[in-house]
């Protein structure tokens, strides 16, 4: 049998860092790196005696990526324990919720390859602390505990396996992504692991009702991994079915080197968190009002201001989604637009050379090094006819390796297109001299020879040249001729 | 009467005559701890030499907050910045808290002067202050006998006259049984009443800090310092601040008691139900309403409680892991053995059991048999005395069963020791107020407490009901430790 013959089951639980300024249950600062163990207090360093005390925006937070994720949001909530042993879980337990999370529910709306509206359902969405870090002591050769991420507030979004490829799960994850962002509860920085997934795949024979034996990967944080990852994983489970055996329902580990799942046999004796309700809290009560506020305190999301580009700025469909996929992109996009009045151009850029690029160094938008401000002024300076669209091409190129103002970054490299009628004709005359066969051919009624001449023009002067310029001269010098 | 034998406010009576002076009351504590603590062994730590330059400071810098450079003791799980916090465990053998207890904050403020840490059972497990790591206090009436616990430090310390007064921790009684096997009065306030910011937790839901001094009118001055809503501790309650040395003199005249039968079974000594017959009697002669009632659940309080304060107990001291801060092992190869020698050395052997029958009843596909009906019957108890205070004022019972016990007479039998709580723990679980006051001695010279339980937040009440009983029957004026060898 082969691939056809099998359906993939994915459920995805996502934990993403809330991004309020101080942590969940003591007023020390969420912000990420910092010195090991400087973002510490007694209470997060779980020493004797101290008691947690929720902070109000991460029931608020929670709530309202609840509410833009369509969940039914709990009056009635509260926290519980997860008992465990580890290094970096300084009070042996994670406050997290267990039977009455904040939010339940919900969906999130994807396309499927069909390009067909497909919910996936979100079972729920709860509060929790994230762990401190363990990092390897090179010098004495243990592990050394940094507990600056000890009680950083967590968001865990758990869905339904509605997923059933690897390129939903991509899109599912995208869209939540970007919900997030719009909503500014977390920044999803995916290299930092402030939005990571943990992946559980099954697959059964196509018409069986049963879903098959899952395995989990966890924390994953790229697109990427995550993708190969699934991938990986369909096809070892296929294999190990097809040779007759069976899957084991286990944590794996993936490996991004070798393309590669791996069996984490050690933690995998069934634990058991023994959840009770977490004494040191009281209950977590909503009233309709609280989250009646929170609601109208929602911002724009992603689907509306989708809309209000197609009808103000005229983009097309697909141009207006691949936008409006990230939060970061939409608002330089917005912005430059208010900038420049050139929506068309802003657009293209965007979805052109600054999505290539951003592909091929695999980097997410929000990690763009430049401003709204330099790429409005990079549209100015073509539509002045300062700089061609090739060389506009280099300065973007150039903004990703060192932003800076793009007039300054053509004055420092030469780039000042060339617009002057008499040094343009002095090139002109040059290419005709050499290349009388193409003079031939545009007499002979080939009009694409004037666009070789243009590229040789071009080659000589690094680009600089301006193109239109190039064109007419050619045309009105060969006609001379 | 010697200086350290008098109660705070009668210190506070002679400074203000100008007959005594702070100096000489620190002095006169010293000078008993230099006497006594060798027979008594109360202390884990002592901290007078600290206390003697606070006062110094004190009264260079002039201070005359009321309290200020009066002299208290500390039960040793509660954190104090700079001296050590043990918990009378090897496992925080040489630990100091980085920071202050809300409490401490409170004590610190009024510019009042800590003695010492107290003794205790490891991490307040025990009624008989013999778990702890470090020694074993003796009960100043015989020093054969156990102080009861788990605040026997601080129950023995008053008592002993160590201490004018005391902090102690109430999680199933161990405020209010070491205070009647020691002679002292011994309040535990409403659960949410004090912050337990900073008490090293035991069973999150059930654990208070108390007080133990010399009579009524002392445990309502301490109360007053200690009391209130604290920010850093969600389950404490926001409530309009009472002076409770104002609410002492309103009598009990018309005052509605109830006695709860199942109180005075066959569990409870005859002497002590003697005792407690007498007190009904001085009550009823003052003019109060005596009622039998009925707390049927009460029965089951003990195994609700076992099960309740052993899972948090199990979740709570997952902390100590060698890790951080505490005991490590030095015998290990890899992160299972680091955790399981440091925590098997570190840990004594109720401390042990106890984390052990947690974890079971939290474990998975026991939860629900005995944690969860745990909290049912948690639930049905709470109702009961919900019931009952809407007929009585107060419910008054034996503080325990029968009076100290032997050094190391209970100790292989952990079942015989949990009985002692019987009396006190329904308490804890419902999260109400009480207090223990000493009603007399039996034949051998042993004294003996009752209990009166308030509803919530009823603190007035109970000081007051207690205080009226205090002023007819003088028991610090009739009875004294003896010390007996």
């Amino acid at each position: 049998m082969s691939r056809e013959d099998y359906e993939v089951v994915i459920g995805l639980e996502v934990h993403a860092e809330l991004s309020t300024k101080t942590k969940i249950f003591c007023s020390c600062p969420t912000e990420f790196g910092g010195e090991p163990n400087t973002h510490c207090c007694p209470i997060c360093m779980a020493m004797p005696g101290t008691l947690p005390v929720l902070n109000e925006k991460v029931v608020e937070y929670a709530v309202k990526a609840g509410l833009a994720t369509n969940c039914e949001i709990s009056r009635d909530s509260k926290n519980d324990r997860k008992n465990y042993f580890y290094p970096d879980l300084p009070k042996a337990y994670q406050i997290s919720q267990f039977d009455k999370p904040l939010c339940e529910n919900g969906y999130i709306e994807i396309e499927d390859k069909n390009e067909q509206k497909k919910k996936i359902r979100l079972t729920r969405i709860h509060i929790e602390e994230d762990a401190g870090k363990l990092n390897h002591d090179d010098f004495g050769g243990g592990s050394l505990v940094d507990l600056n991420r000890a009680g950083v507030p967590l968001i865990e979004i758990v869905s339904e396996p509605d997923i059933s490829s690897s390129d939903e799960a991509e899109k599912y994850l995208r869209k939540l992504k970007s919900i997030l962002e719009y909503i500014e509860v977390s920044d999803c920085k995916m290299q930092e692991g402030s939005f990571r997934a943990d992946v559980n795949v099954s697959i059964r024979k196509k018409g069986e009702k049963k879903l098959g034996t899952r395995t989990e990967m966890k924390n994953m944080n790229s697109f990427r991994s995550i993708v190969r990852g699934i991938e990986y994983e369909i096809d070892r489970q296929i294999d190990v079915i097809e040779s007759g055996g069976k899957i084991e329902q286990e944590t794996l580990r993936w490996d991004d080197v070798s393309g590669k799942t791996f069996s984490m046999r050690d933690k995998e004796d069934a634990q058991d968190y023994r959840y009770f309700p977490e004494p040191d809290l009281v209950a977590i009560r909503l009233t309709e009002e609280y989250i009646a506020n929170v609601k109208s305190s929602l911002p724009e999301l992603p689907e509306s201001r989708k809309q209000r580009y197609l009808d103000k700025y005229k983009l097309t469909e697909r141009e207006a989604k691949l936008i409006t996929a990230s939060k970061y992109l939409s608002n330089l996009f917005e912005e430059t637009v208010l900038k420049t009045n050139n929506p068309k151009a802003a657009c293209n850029w965007i979805l052109s050379d600054i999505s290539r690029i951003l592909n091929e160094k695999e980097i997410e938008p929000n990690e763009i090094p430049f401003t709204s401000d330099n790429l409005a002024e990079l549209i100015k300076l073509i539509e002045k006819g300062t700089i061609s669209s090739a060389i506009a091409k280099k300065v973007i190129e150039e903004l990703f390796e060192n932003p800076k103002e793009p007039s300054k970054i053509i004055e420092e490299k030469g780039w000042i297109q060339i617009s002057d009628e008499g040094a343009i004709k002095e090139i002109v005359l040059k290419i005709l001299e050499t290349n009388p066969q193409s003079v031939q051919d545009y007499k002979g009624g080939k009009d694409k020879a004037i666009g070789f001449l243009v590229g040789q023009a071009m080659k000589q002067t690094k680009g600089k040249a301006n193109p239109q310029m190039l064109n007419k001269l050619f045309i009105e010098e060969i006609n001379k001729m | 009467m010697e200086i350290y034998e008098l109660t705070v406010h009668e210190l506070l009576e002679k400074l203000d005559k100008k007959e005594i002076t702070k100096k000489e009351i620190l002095t006169s504590f010293q000078n008993r701890i230099k006497e006594k603590e060798k027979d008594v062994q109360a202390f884990i730590t002592i901290t007078d030499k600290q206390a003697e330059e606070q006062l110094e400071e004190i009264e260079k810098e002039n201070i005359t907050t009321r309290l200020a450079g009066l002299p208290i003791g500390i039960k040793d799980n509660i954190c104090t910045k700079g001296v050590k916090t043990t918990c009378a465990s090897r496992m925080l053998e040489n630990f100091i808290s980085p920071y202050d207890a809300t409490v401490m904050e409170k004590i610190n403020d009024e510019k009042m002067v800590s003695l010492g840490k107290l003794n205790m059972d490891e991490f307040a497990m025990g009624g008989s202050t013999e778990h702890s790591y470090f020694k074993k206090t003796k009960n100043p009436w015989n020093l054969n006998k156990v102080p009861g616990g788990s605040s026997g430090g601080s129950a023995a310390a008053v008592a002993a006259g160590l201490v004018p007064w005391a902090l102690g921790s109430d999680t199933g009684g161990s405020v209010r049984q070491p205070a009647s096997f020691c002679g002292v009065v011994g309040l535990k306030p409403t659960y949410g009443l004090i912050s337990r910011y900073g008490l090293v937790a035991f069973a999150s839901s059930l654990d208070q800090i108390g007080t133990l001094t010399k009579d009524v009118e002392d445990a309502a001055i301490l109360l007053n310092v200690i009391a209130g809503h604290d920010e850093k501790d969600t389950t404490s309650a926001t409530r309009e601040k009472i002076d409770y040395t104002k609410v002492l003199n309103k009598g009990v005249k018309g005052l509605r008691i109830g006695i709860p039968k199942e109180y005075f079974g066959d569990g409870i000594n005859k002497e002590v139900k003697e005792a407690i017959n007498k007190v009904i009697k001085q009550y009823q002669d003052m003019g109060a309403i005596v009622e039998e009632c009925s707390l049927d659940v009460a029965d089951y309080a003990l195994a609700t409680y076992y099960i309740i304060a052993c899972a948090e107990a199990s979740s709570n001291l997952g902390r100590f892991d060698g890790i951080r801060y505490g005991y490590r092992t030095k015998e290990f190869s890899n992160l299972k053995e680091l955790y399981k020698n440091s925590r098997s050395e570190g840990f004594g052997e109720e401390v042990k059991r106890r984390i052990i029958l947690g974890t079971y009843v939290l474990s998975s596909g026991y939860y629900d048999a005995y944690y969860k009906k745990a909290q049912q019957v948690r639930t049905l108890v709470k109702n009961e005395f919900e019931k009952n205070f809407k007929k009585y004022d107060v419910i008054l019972s034996p503080t325990a069963p029968n009076v100290a016990f032997d050094l190391a007479s209970k100790i292989d039998n952990p079942l015989e020791m949990y009985l002692a709580d019987v009396c006190t723990v329904p308490v804890n679980i419902a999260g109400l107020p009480a207090i223990s006051i000493p009603c007399g001695v039996n034949s051998e010279g042993m004294p003996i407490g009752f209990q009166l339980i308030g509803n919530h937040f009823e603190e007035a009440t109970i000081l007051n009901v207690a205080h009226a009983y205090e002023q007819e029957r003088k028991f610090r004026q009739n009875y004294k430790p003896e010390f007996k060898k």
